[in-house]
Formats: structure tokens, sequence, C-alpha cells
């Protein structure tokens, strides 16, 4: 289909903006004006429409259909909250109206810290940072002012990260100045404890954890695991990635963990839109609190709401503001639809992912035989060994039977990896349907391999040479000088530096 | 007893834990140790209904005085500006609100191409190279920044002036020290920032980051500080108003290695501060080093046009603890509203509108001056659609006084500058009105000492 710019036709326009006559036109000077406009597109505003409704049916989304990208809690998304988000009051309020004018979004983030605090079972929350890496980062941040608190600082310098971990994780760890040690995992899938005794000393600073882990198990040595950091001074953080499987039935905080940051995209239903927006706030432990970022959202005791900025202790501000409002009104409004049920919510989601497991557990490997929790991985590499279909020849066929495939080659533990996170949102007739498809996947590769690799076959698109796209990126339109690549044509590129 | 966003009937549950194998759902929870376990229900209020949560939350929105309630001068970063209806339409697809990163393009072809759209609108925008598919918000974007400008030049300063955002500052100085950076900040002068005075502190600097126009509305000599950044072998970033470059020149036309800011203005609401996007695009010698999502344009196994997420080398899933940034989630949704929005402007829209924006600021200081008898505090600069005035008694006053009056004047600078307690900024966007801004002047002039 064509881009936008490729619609685009001199002498059109979607808009028209407000004019007034006798006014006064500043001129601005020579060297600041702009001379050669940008090339933005010139559409009309049904083209416009069209263009971007024929955008949305080359896309597919949990209202399309399955989505069970793991780690990713892929569930629904109630269309209430959308509507409570475009609301006046919420949707055309500014950050620094005054503290009498926004009573009403005070309170409602006041209110979502408080269940948050419950939730995770701990002290403190900051809605401050924007997605899940920002909270690992804050967390990180916070780790290290109190370390500097006590003289600990210069010490501890190291974060210790199981092999199984999100690679967000190391990522902040080297954002937050520490550096990586890598823990093991034991043949249950849980972190290897004799390993990390081994690695727990007077220089750790903290462990990363997500309980469950990424492999969709819980680690049955979370107490002892908290003995070894809480005995060697270091502190605890939980990556909420997989919060969906305990709310309500496990806390981080009565694990162990002293901080912790939660997905408000994943667990509590903000939609994913095509990528984010996200919200990671961090709850801590309360000898974490005077470090968190301001403002904090406090309530004061004649009952009005407040943002409190003179917290001599804080480590700043992660973003502006108090955090992605928007998001924040979502999530509450979902909370809000369970209240205590959410225990509910998280029962439904283990039980979908087991059912699933059960179904699929002959036909695929399964590197880890344990009940999982709301997520399991499986291997594809008895479908490799023994008819040369990858993990992603799998994914590929399962969009030919109308689902979104299963993340896959993570965690990077597993080869051939498939994991996969049903979430509580789908009826029992649906993962029953995806099970039929990943058996007959299974049987297909026996029997017609071809059909697998030569997959998909019914989207807009057959699959994307990604080589090529990175070895001569091509990251904007260019016009009249686009190549054309269908046509074999390559543009010239220039030697750019390798990466940092 | 069911709830409307969960799916089991009863015989459901039983005939998937016969399948399972187990007895009950507790069962699946078995290998929980039992000093781990909650062993109570959640302290929350009850569940509500639709209906009750439509009230509840309806409540909670009446008791915020937002912009169509009160005549708003309020920007300092996040403006009011009018969304158009045909943003919500697009946003609101199922398709593309309920997807995520598009790790399987032959599944997001719609996402993928939009972003490719995107960058492109940003880099013809900013007059730069590649864009990313966005930041969280304008204040991280300038600690990635920071973080690419730190490993391309290898050097542990970077250089801040203080008329940059004061949410920006804050948020550059809370990550520098992760990063093995120190901040210097450069003060300015009547408003704007001396170019011989930052030639100084950008020695050895890694980064030089300024705002166009800046947080007084002011327009720096940005060709000038550009090229003190590059004379000194620093990364020229400068923080820009989206709106600003239908009117004004574009970074990479004055010798900036980055362009970055707040894309709120351009098609996102206000929504007392997010979820908004932030853009960051640069010239292509930092290709490597960007953080977070980039498309790329490829073809597929027929030789078919299509896109998939590029360099993906560069991220965290691929690179851990090497990756330029620990960016995955970031907002994408956000960012397809600037898209929107930016179509629907056009080039002529974007010029006609950042023409409106001078005019009516401008008409607002002079109304300012003479119906209310204020003093601009930067009377000799240029500025674009903000400005500083001074009201001649503590400036939260003046603001509490006039919103009595059904006005929000703007922002009280006394916060974030020392001596500026009686400093007002006051934001002028093109919803405002002439008659708006006569009503402004009245209402100051009441108020105002």
């Amino acid at each position: 289909m064509k881009l936008i710019y490729e619609k685009s036709q001199s002498g059109r326009r979607a808009s028209l903006i407000p004019r007034h006559d006798g006014l006064p036109a500043p001129e601005l000077p020579e060297e600041l004006r702009r001379r050669e406009p940008p090339r933005l597109p010139e559409v009309p505003e049904f083209e416009l429409v069209r263009h971007f409704t024929e955008l949305s049916t080359r896309n597919f989304g949990v209202d399309t259909g399955f989505y069970p990208l793991g780690s990713c809690t892929m569930k629904y998304n109630p269309r209430i909250n959308e509507r409570l988000v475009a609301l006046p009051g919420f949707a055309n309020l500014h950050p620094l109206q005054d503290e009498s004018g926004a009573q009403g979004a005070l309170e409602l983030e006041w209110r979502l810290q408080e269940i948050l605090a419950e939730v995770t079972g701990l002290h403190a929350v900051s809605l401050q940072p924007a997605a899940g890496s920002q909270g690992e980062l804050t967390g990180l941040m916070l780790v290290r002012a109190y370390f500097e608190d006590r003289g600990e600082s210069e010490q501890r310098r190291k974060v210790v990260i199981p092999d199984t971990a999100h690679g967000t994780n190391p990522a902040s760890v080297t954002m937050a100045g520490y550096e990586v040690t890598h823990v093991k995992t034991d043949p249950r899938g849980n972190i290897d404890v004799d390993d990390l005794r081994e690695r727990v000393d007077e220089h750790t600073a903290a462990l990363m954890l997500t309980n469950p882990s990424t492999l969709g198990l819980f680690d049955e040595n979370i107490e002892q695991i908290a003995e070894i950091f809480h005995g060697a001074g270091a502190l605890m953080y939980y990556d909420g990635a997989n919060l969906n499987a305990v709310c309500g039935i496990s806390r981080p905080g009565d694990m162990g963990f002293d901080i912790v940051h939660i997905n408000l995209h994943k667990t509590f239903s903000q939609p994913h839109g095509g990528g984010g927006p996200g919200g990671g706030p961090v709850a801590v432990r309360d000898i974490l609190e005077p470090y968190l970022p301001v403002p904090v959202v406090v309530r004061r005791d004649d009952d009005r709401f407040a943002l409190e900025f003179d917290r001599p202790k804080t480590i700043g501000k992660v973003r502006g503001y108090t955090g992605p409002f928007g998001v924040f009104v979502r999530s509450y409004a979902f909370i809000r639809m369970y209240g205590p049920r959410l225990r509910e919510m998280s029962e439904a989601a283990v039980l979908n992912a087991n059912y699933v497991l059960a179904r699929l557990k002959d036909a695929y490997d399964l590197p880890f035989d344990r009940l999982c929790m709301h997520e399991f991985v499986l291997s594809a590499r008895n479908l490799k060994r023994d008819h040369g279909i990858t993990a992603t020849d799998v994914a590929k066929r399962l969009m030919d039977y109308g689902f979104h495939p299963p993340t896959i080659y993570f965690p990077l533990v597993v080869p051939e990896a498939l994991m996969i996170e049903p979430t509580e949102s789908e009826t029992k007739q649906t993962l029953d349907a995806f099970c039929d498809a990943m058996l007959a996947i299974a049987r297909e590769a026996a029997a017609e391999p071809e059909l697998l690799k030569s997959a998909p076959h019914d989207r807009p698109v057959q699959r994307l040479d990604e080589v090529r796209a990175a070895k001569q990126p091509i990251v904007t339109y260019g016009f009249g000088e686009h190549p054309d690549l269908a046509a074999g044509r390559l543009p010239v590129t220039v030697e750019a530096p390798k990466g940092a | 007893m069911s709830h409307p966003y969960l799916a089991l009937t009863d015989e459901d549950r039983q005939a998937m834990l016969e399948t399972i194998g187990v007895g009950s759902v507790d069962e699946l929870f078995r290998e929980l140790p039992a000093g781990v376990r909650l062993g109570r229900p959640l302290d929350l209020e009850p569940p509500l209904n639709e209906h009750e949560l439509a009230a509840h939350l309806g409540a909670l929105a009446a008791r915020n005085t937002d912009t169509t309630r009160e005549l708003s001068f309020l920007g300092a970063g996040i403006y009011d500006h009018y969304v158009p209806a045909v943003v919500d339409t697009v946003l609101q697809r199922g398709e593309l609100l309920t997807a995520y990163t598009p790790y399987q393009p032959e599944m997001s072809q719609g996402v993928l191409q939009a972003i490719f759209e995107y960058q492109t609108a940003i880099c013809e925008l900013t007059g730069m190279d590649v864009s990313n598919a966005s930041g969280y918000d304008g204040t991280t974007v300038a600690a990635d920044a920071c973080f690419i400008a730190k490993h391309a030049t290898g050097r542990t300063r970077v250089v801040v002036t203080e008329a940059t955002n004061p949410q920006v500052r804050q948020v550059v100085k809370t990550y520098a020290p992760g990063f093995g950076l120190e901040v210097v900040e450069v003060p300015h002068r009547a408003g704007t920032t001396d170019a011989e005075e930052l030639r100084a502190a950008a020695e050895d600097a890694a980064a030089v980051i300024f705002q166009q126009p800046n947080v007084f509305g002011c327009l720096e000599p940005a060709p000038e500080l550009a090229a003190v950044a590059n004379d000194a072998g620093a990364l020229a970033v400068a923080h820009v108003d989206p709106l600003s470059l239908g009117v004004l020149e574009a970074p990479g036309r004055y010798g900036c290695a980055i362009a970055l800011g707040e894309g709120q203005a351009a098609g996102n609401f206000p929504a007392y501060g997010g979820p908004h996007y932030g853009f960051l695009a640069a010239r292509r010698d930092f290709i490597r080093r960007m953080p977070g999502r980039i498309v790329g344009e490829t073809v597929d196994a027929a030789g078919e046009r299509g896109y998939v997420l590029t360099l993906q080398t560069r991220e965290q899933h691929i690179r851990r603890e090497k990756a330029t940034s620990n960016i995955t989630t970031n907002q994408t949704l956000l960012a397809l509203g600037g898209l929107v929005y930016l179509t629907w402007l056009g080039p002529q829209g974007l010029r006609e509108l950042g023409e409106t924006c001078l005019s009516l600021a401008a008409y607002a200081k002079e109304q300012l001056v003479e119906r209310a008898k204020l003093e601009l505090v930067f009377s000799d600069r240029t500025t674009f659609k903000e400005f500083a005035v001074r009201v001649g008694r503590n400036a939260r006053e003046v603001v509490a006084a006039a919103r009595e009056r059904g006005v929000h004047p703007g922002y009280a600078l006394g916060r974030d500058y020392a001596g500026m307690d009686d400093v007002l900024l006051v934001a002028v966007t093109e919803k405002r009105t002439p008659e708006e801004i006569d009503r402004l002047a009245d209402v100051l002039a009441e108020v105002a000492a």
C-alpha cells in the first residue's frame, strides 16, 4: 500500500487554522526563519481517515484475536476506560494547574498509590516512571541513593540478575552505573541457590528478579534467596512484569522484596498501543521512601490532596510532572472493577495457562515439567531436530490460523523457545482453538514442512527480509529519491559507526 | 460469580482442571511456599459495575478545572493546542490501540508503516536523517541524548542551558550520575544564552543542550549556540517545540547533531502530564547509537515492499547490558497521534499555526503592557508563543486571584528561577482569541499590583 507521502498532492489540506486580521505580525530574525518547509503530507481530511483506516486493517490487536505474546500480558482493554480518559476534566487538565483545580486528578493518583501499595505489600509508591524499564532504572537509582546515604555506594557496585531475565534488567543496570553479575538457573527452573551464594557478598547492591520468572515458574526458594541478600546487606528488586500471576495470592513485599515496579500496561490493562504507552510505578519498603522521585502525591490532614516537592533525599525526577496520568485513569478504573476479586483474575490467568500447557506438552518439548503460573515456555527443538522446523516457522504458521504468535526465542536459556501467555480474558473455546492449531502445526511439521517454511500465506505481506533492512537501513521516505527495493536498486548508504 | 472481564464458566473450570490433572484452582499454586502466600483477601474497596465506575470517575473528573472550564494561558512545556477529531478516530481503532510492539511484522504492517511515516515526518520537521519511534516524553529524550553523547565522544560532562525547561534539566540531572556524567548549567543573560559564555563551558563537553524557543519563550541565537558546541567537539542538541518548526529553522539546517522535544503540542491532549511522546532525531552518524525502536523498509519473500523493526542489535532484548538504552515499551500510540496531527496540518497548516501563535502572543504582549500596565521581563527579545511578564507581586497570589475570575493567567516561575517570584509565564496558542486575550489583560489589570 502507498505511503501517505505518496498520496500527497500540493494544494490539498485537511485543516483550517484560525487567522486574525489586524493583529501584529512580528518578523522573525532572518537567521532563525525557516527556509524550506517540511514535506509533510498534503491530503484532504477524508483521505487521511481512509489511509489510517487501511493501515489499521493491516494490523492485529487483542481486539482482532487471540494474542498469547508471552511476558506482555495481552488482555482485554475495557472500552469504558477509553471513554473515561477522554472526559474533559482529565484530557484537558494542564499538569501545572494549581492544586486547588486538580483535586480530582490528585485524588485518583493518591488512591492508585494506595491500591498498588496493598497489591505489592509495600509501603510507599511513586507513579512517575513511564514504563517498566524506567521503573527498573528508577528502582536502581533508589538503591544507589540508599547506599550513598549509608556510605556504602563505593563498596556495593554489583547487581545480580538471573540468566532468564528480560533484557531490560541488564540494560537498566548499565544505565544506572552498576555492573551485572549473572546467576544460573537450576534444573527445576529456579535460581541456582548454590551458584547464588558464591556471587552475593559485601559488594552486592541488589538482586533483580522476576517472580514468577520469564519461564512462568514461581521460584520455590524465594524465602531463602531473600535471606541471602538481606543477610549480605543488599536489597531485593522485583520486576513486576509477571504480577498478573499473583495478584491477591502472593505479594512481592511478603516475599522479601524491597522495591517493585508494576507494569500498568500489562497487569492493569492500559492498552499497549502498538508499542506503548505504558506505566511503571515503583513501590518501596519504608526505608526507601525518602528517596522517591518528586513530586509525591500526599493527602493532607484536612483531606486536601497535594504535591510534595520538599523531599531532601529524593533522587530527583525521572519524567515530567507526576507521570502518565491517562494510564493511571485506565488502570485505576480497571482495578476498581475488580476490587479484591483481582485474585480471581490471577487465578483465571494461571488456570488458562496450565490448561494450554497440558494440551500442548506432548507435541512440543517442555524444558521444565512443572505446574506453570500465568505463562509457560515450550521448545520447538523436537520439531527442529526431527523436521527442520524452527520456532519462527511455528509462529508464522500460527498466523494462517488467525492467531498472533507467542513470544519466540526468549528466554534465552531455552532453545527454539515459544513463550505462551493466554491471560485471563479468553474463553475456553478460544484456548481450544489455539491448542488445536498448535497441535495441527506439530503434525504439519512432519507431513508438510514446506507449508510451515513458506508461512504466512494470507497476511498483507509474506516473510520480510530483516537482514536486508538492517544492512542498508532505509528509515525515512526519500520522496523523489526514494529507492525502489522491489526493483533491486539500492540506495547509497554512509558507513556508520558500530554500536555503543 | 461471573465478571464482565472474565470468561470461564464453572463447567469450563471443571473440565480444564481435569485436563490439567489437579483437583482445584488452589492446587495450581501448590509450589508457592506457605510463608509467602497472602492468606486473606486484598484490602481493596468492593468491585464496581460499569454504571458505578462511570459515576465515580465522572465525579473525580468534575473536581478538576480543565481548560474547557477556565480561560487558560498555562504552558511551560505542555500546551493547550487544538486536537482534531481525526486523531481520536485513528487512535481508537482497536487494531492499533490493542496491539503491541511489532515483533511479528506480518501481523503489524499497519503500525510499522505508520511508524515509518512518523519517522519521516519528524525528520522533515527537524531536518535530521533518523528518528526513533518515540521516547517517554520531552524530558527523558534529553537524558537519552546524554547517553548517546557520552558514548559518541567518550567525554564525561554535559552542558545544559539554564533557560532550558526545568523539568528537562531535573531529569537530566537525575539520570546523569548513572551515566558517569557531570551536568553543568550555563545561566541566561536577559532571557537568552550568551554564546561566548557557553563557549567556555562547552570545552570538553560531550553535549550542549539548549532549548529553542527557550523556557521563557525567547528565541535563542540557536545557530551560534550550535556552532559553539561543534567547535568544542560536543554534540549540539536542540530541544525544540515541534509546532514552531513551520516558522523557525530546522535544527538540522544549523548544525545540530540531535533534535528532540516534547511531542504533546502536536496531537496529544494535556492530560495532566501524559501519556505523551518524546521525539528524538539525529544525523545519520548516530543511527547505531539511537535508543529505542526504529522501523526500516525492506521487501518480503515475493519482493513486495514492507516494514520491520530494524537495527535491533542496538536494543536491550538482544544486546542486554551493552544496549544503547533500556527502553522497550515506548509511546507509539501517542506518536501515531502526532503523525495524524501533522498530516492534518500539512506544511501550510503548520506554517499558519506558527504565524497565528506569533501574532496572538505579540498581541497579548501589547495588551499586557498597554492595558494592564505590566512590564515584560525580557522586552528586547523575540518570542514565539510564550513570554514572561512581571506582575508586581507574588505571581502565585496573582494566579489565585485571577482564577477566582475564571482566568488561569499562566505559570508562576518563582519555583524554578530565583528572583522571579513576581514573574508569570504566559502561553498563547492558536486556540485563544483576541477577545480572550483582552479578558486576560483586564483581569491582570485588576489583580496585579
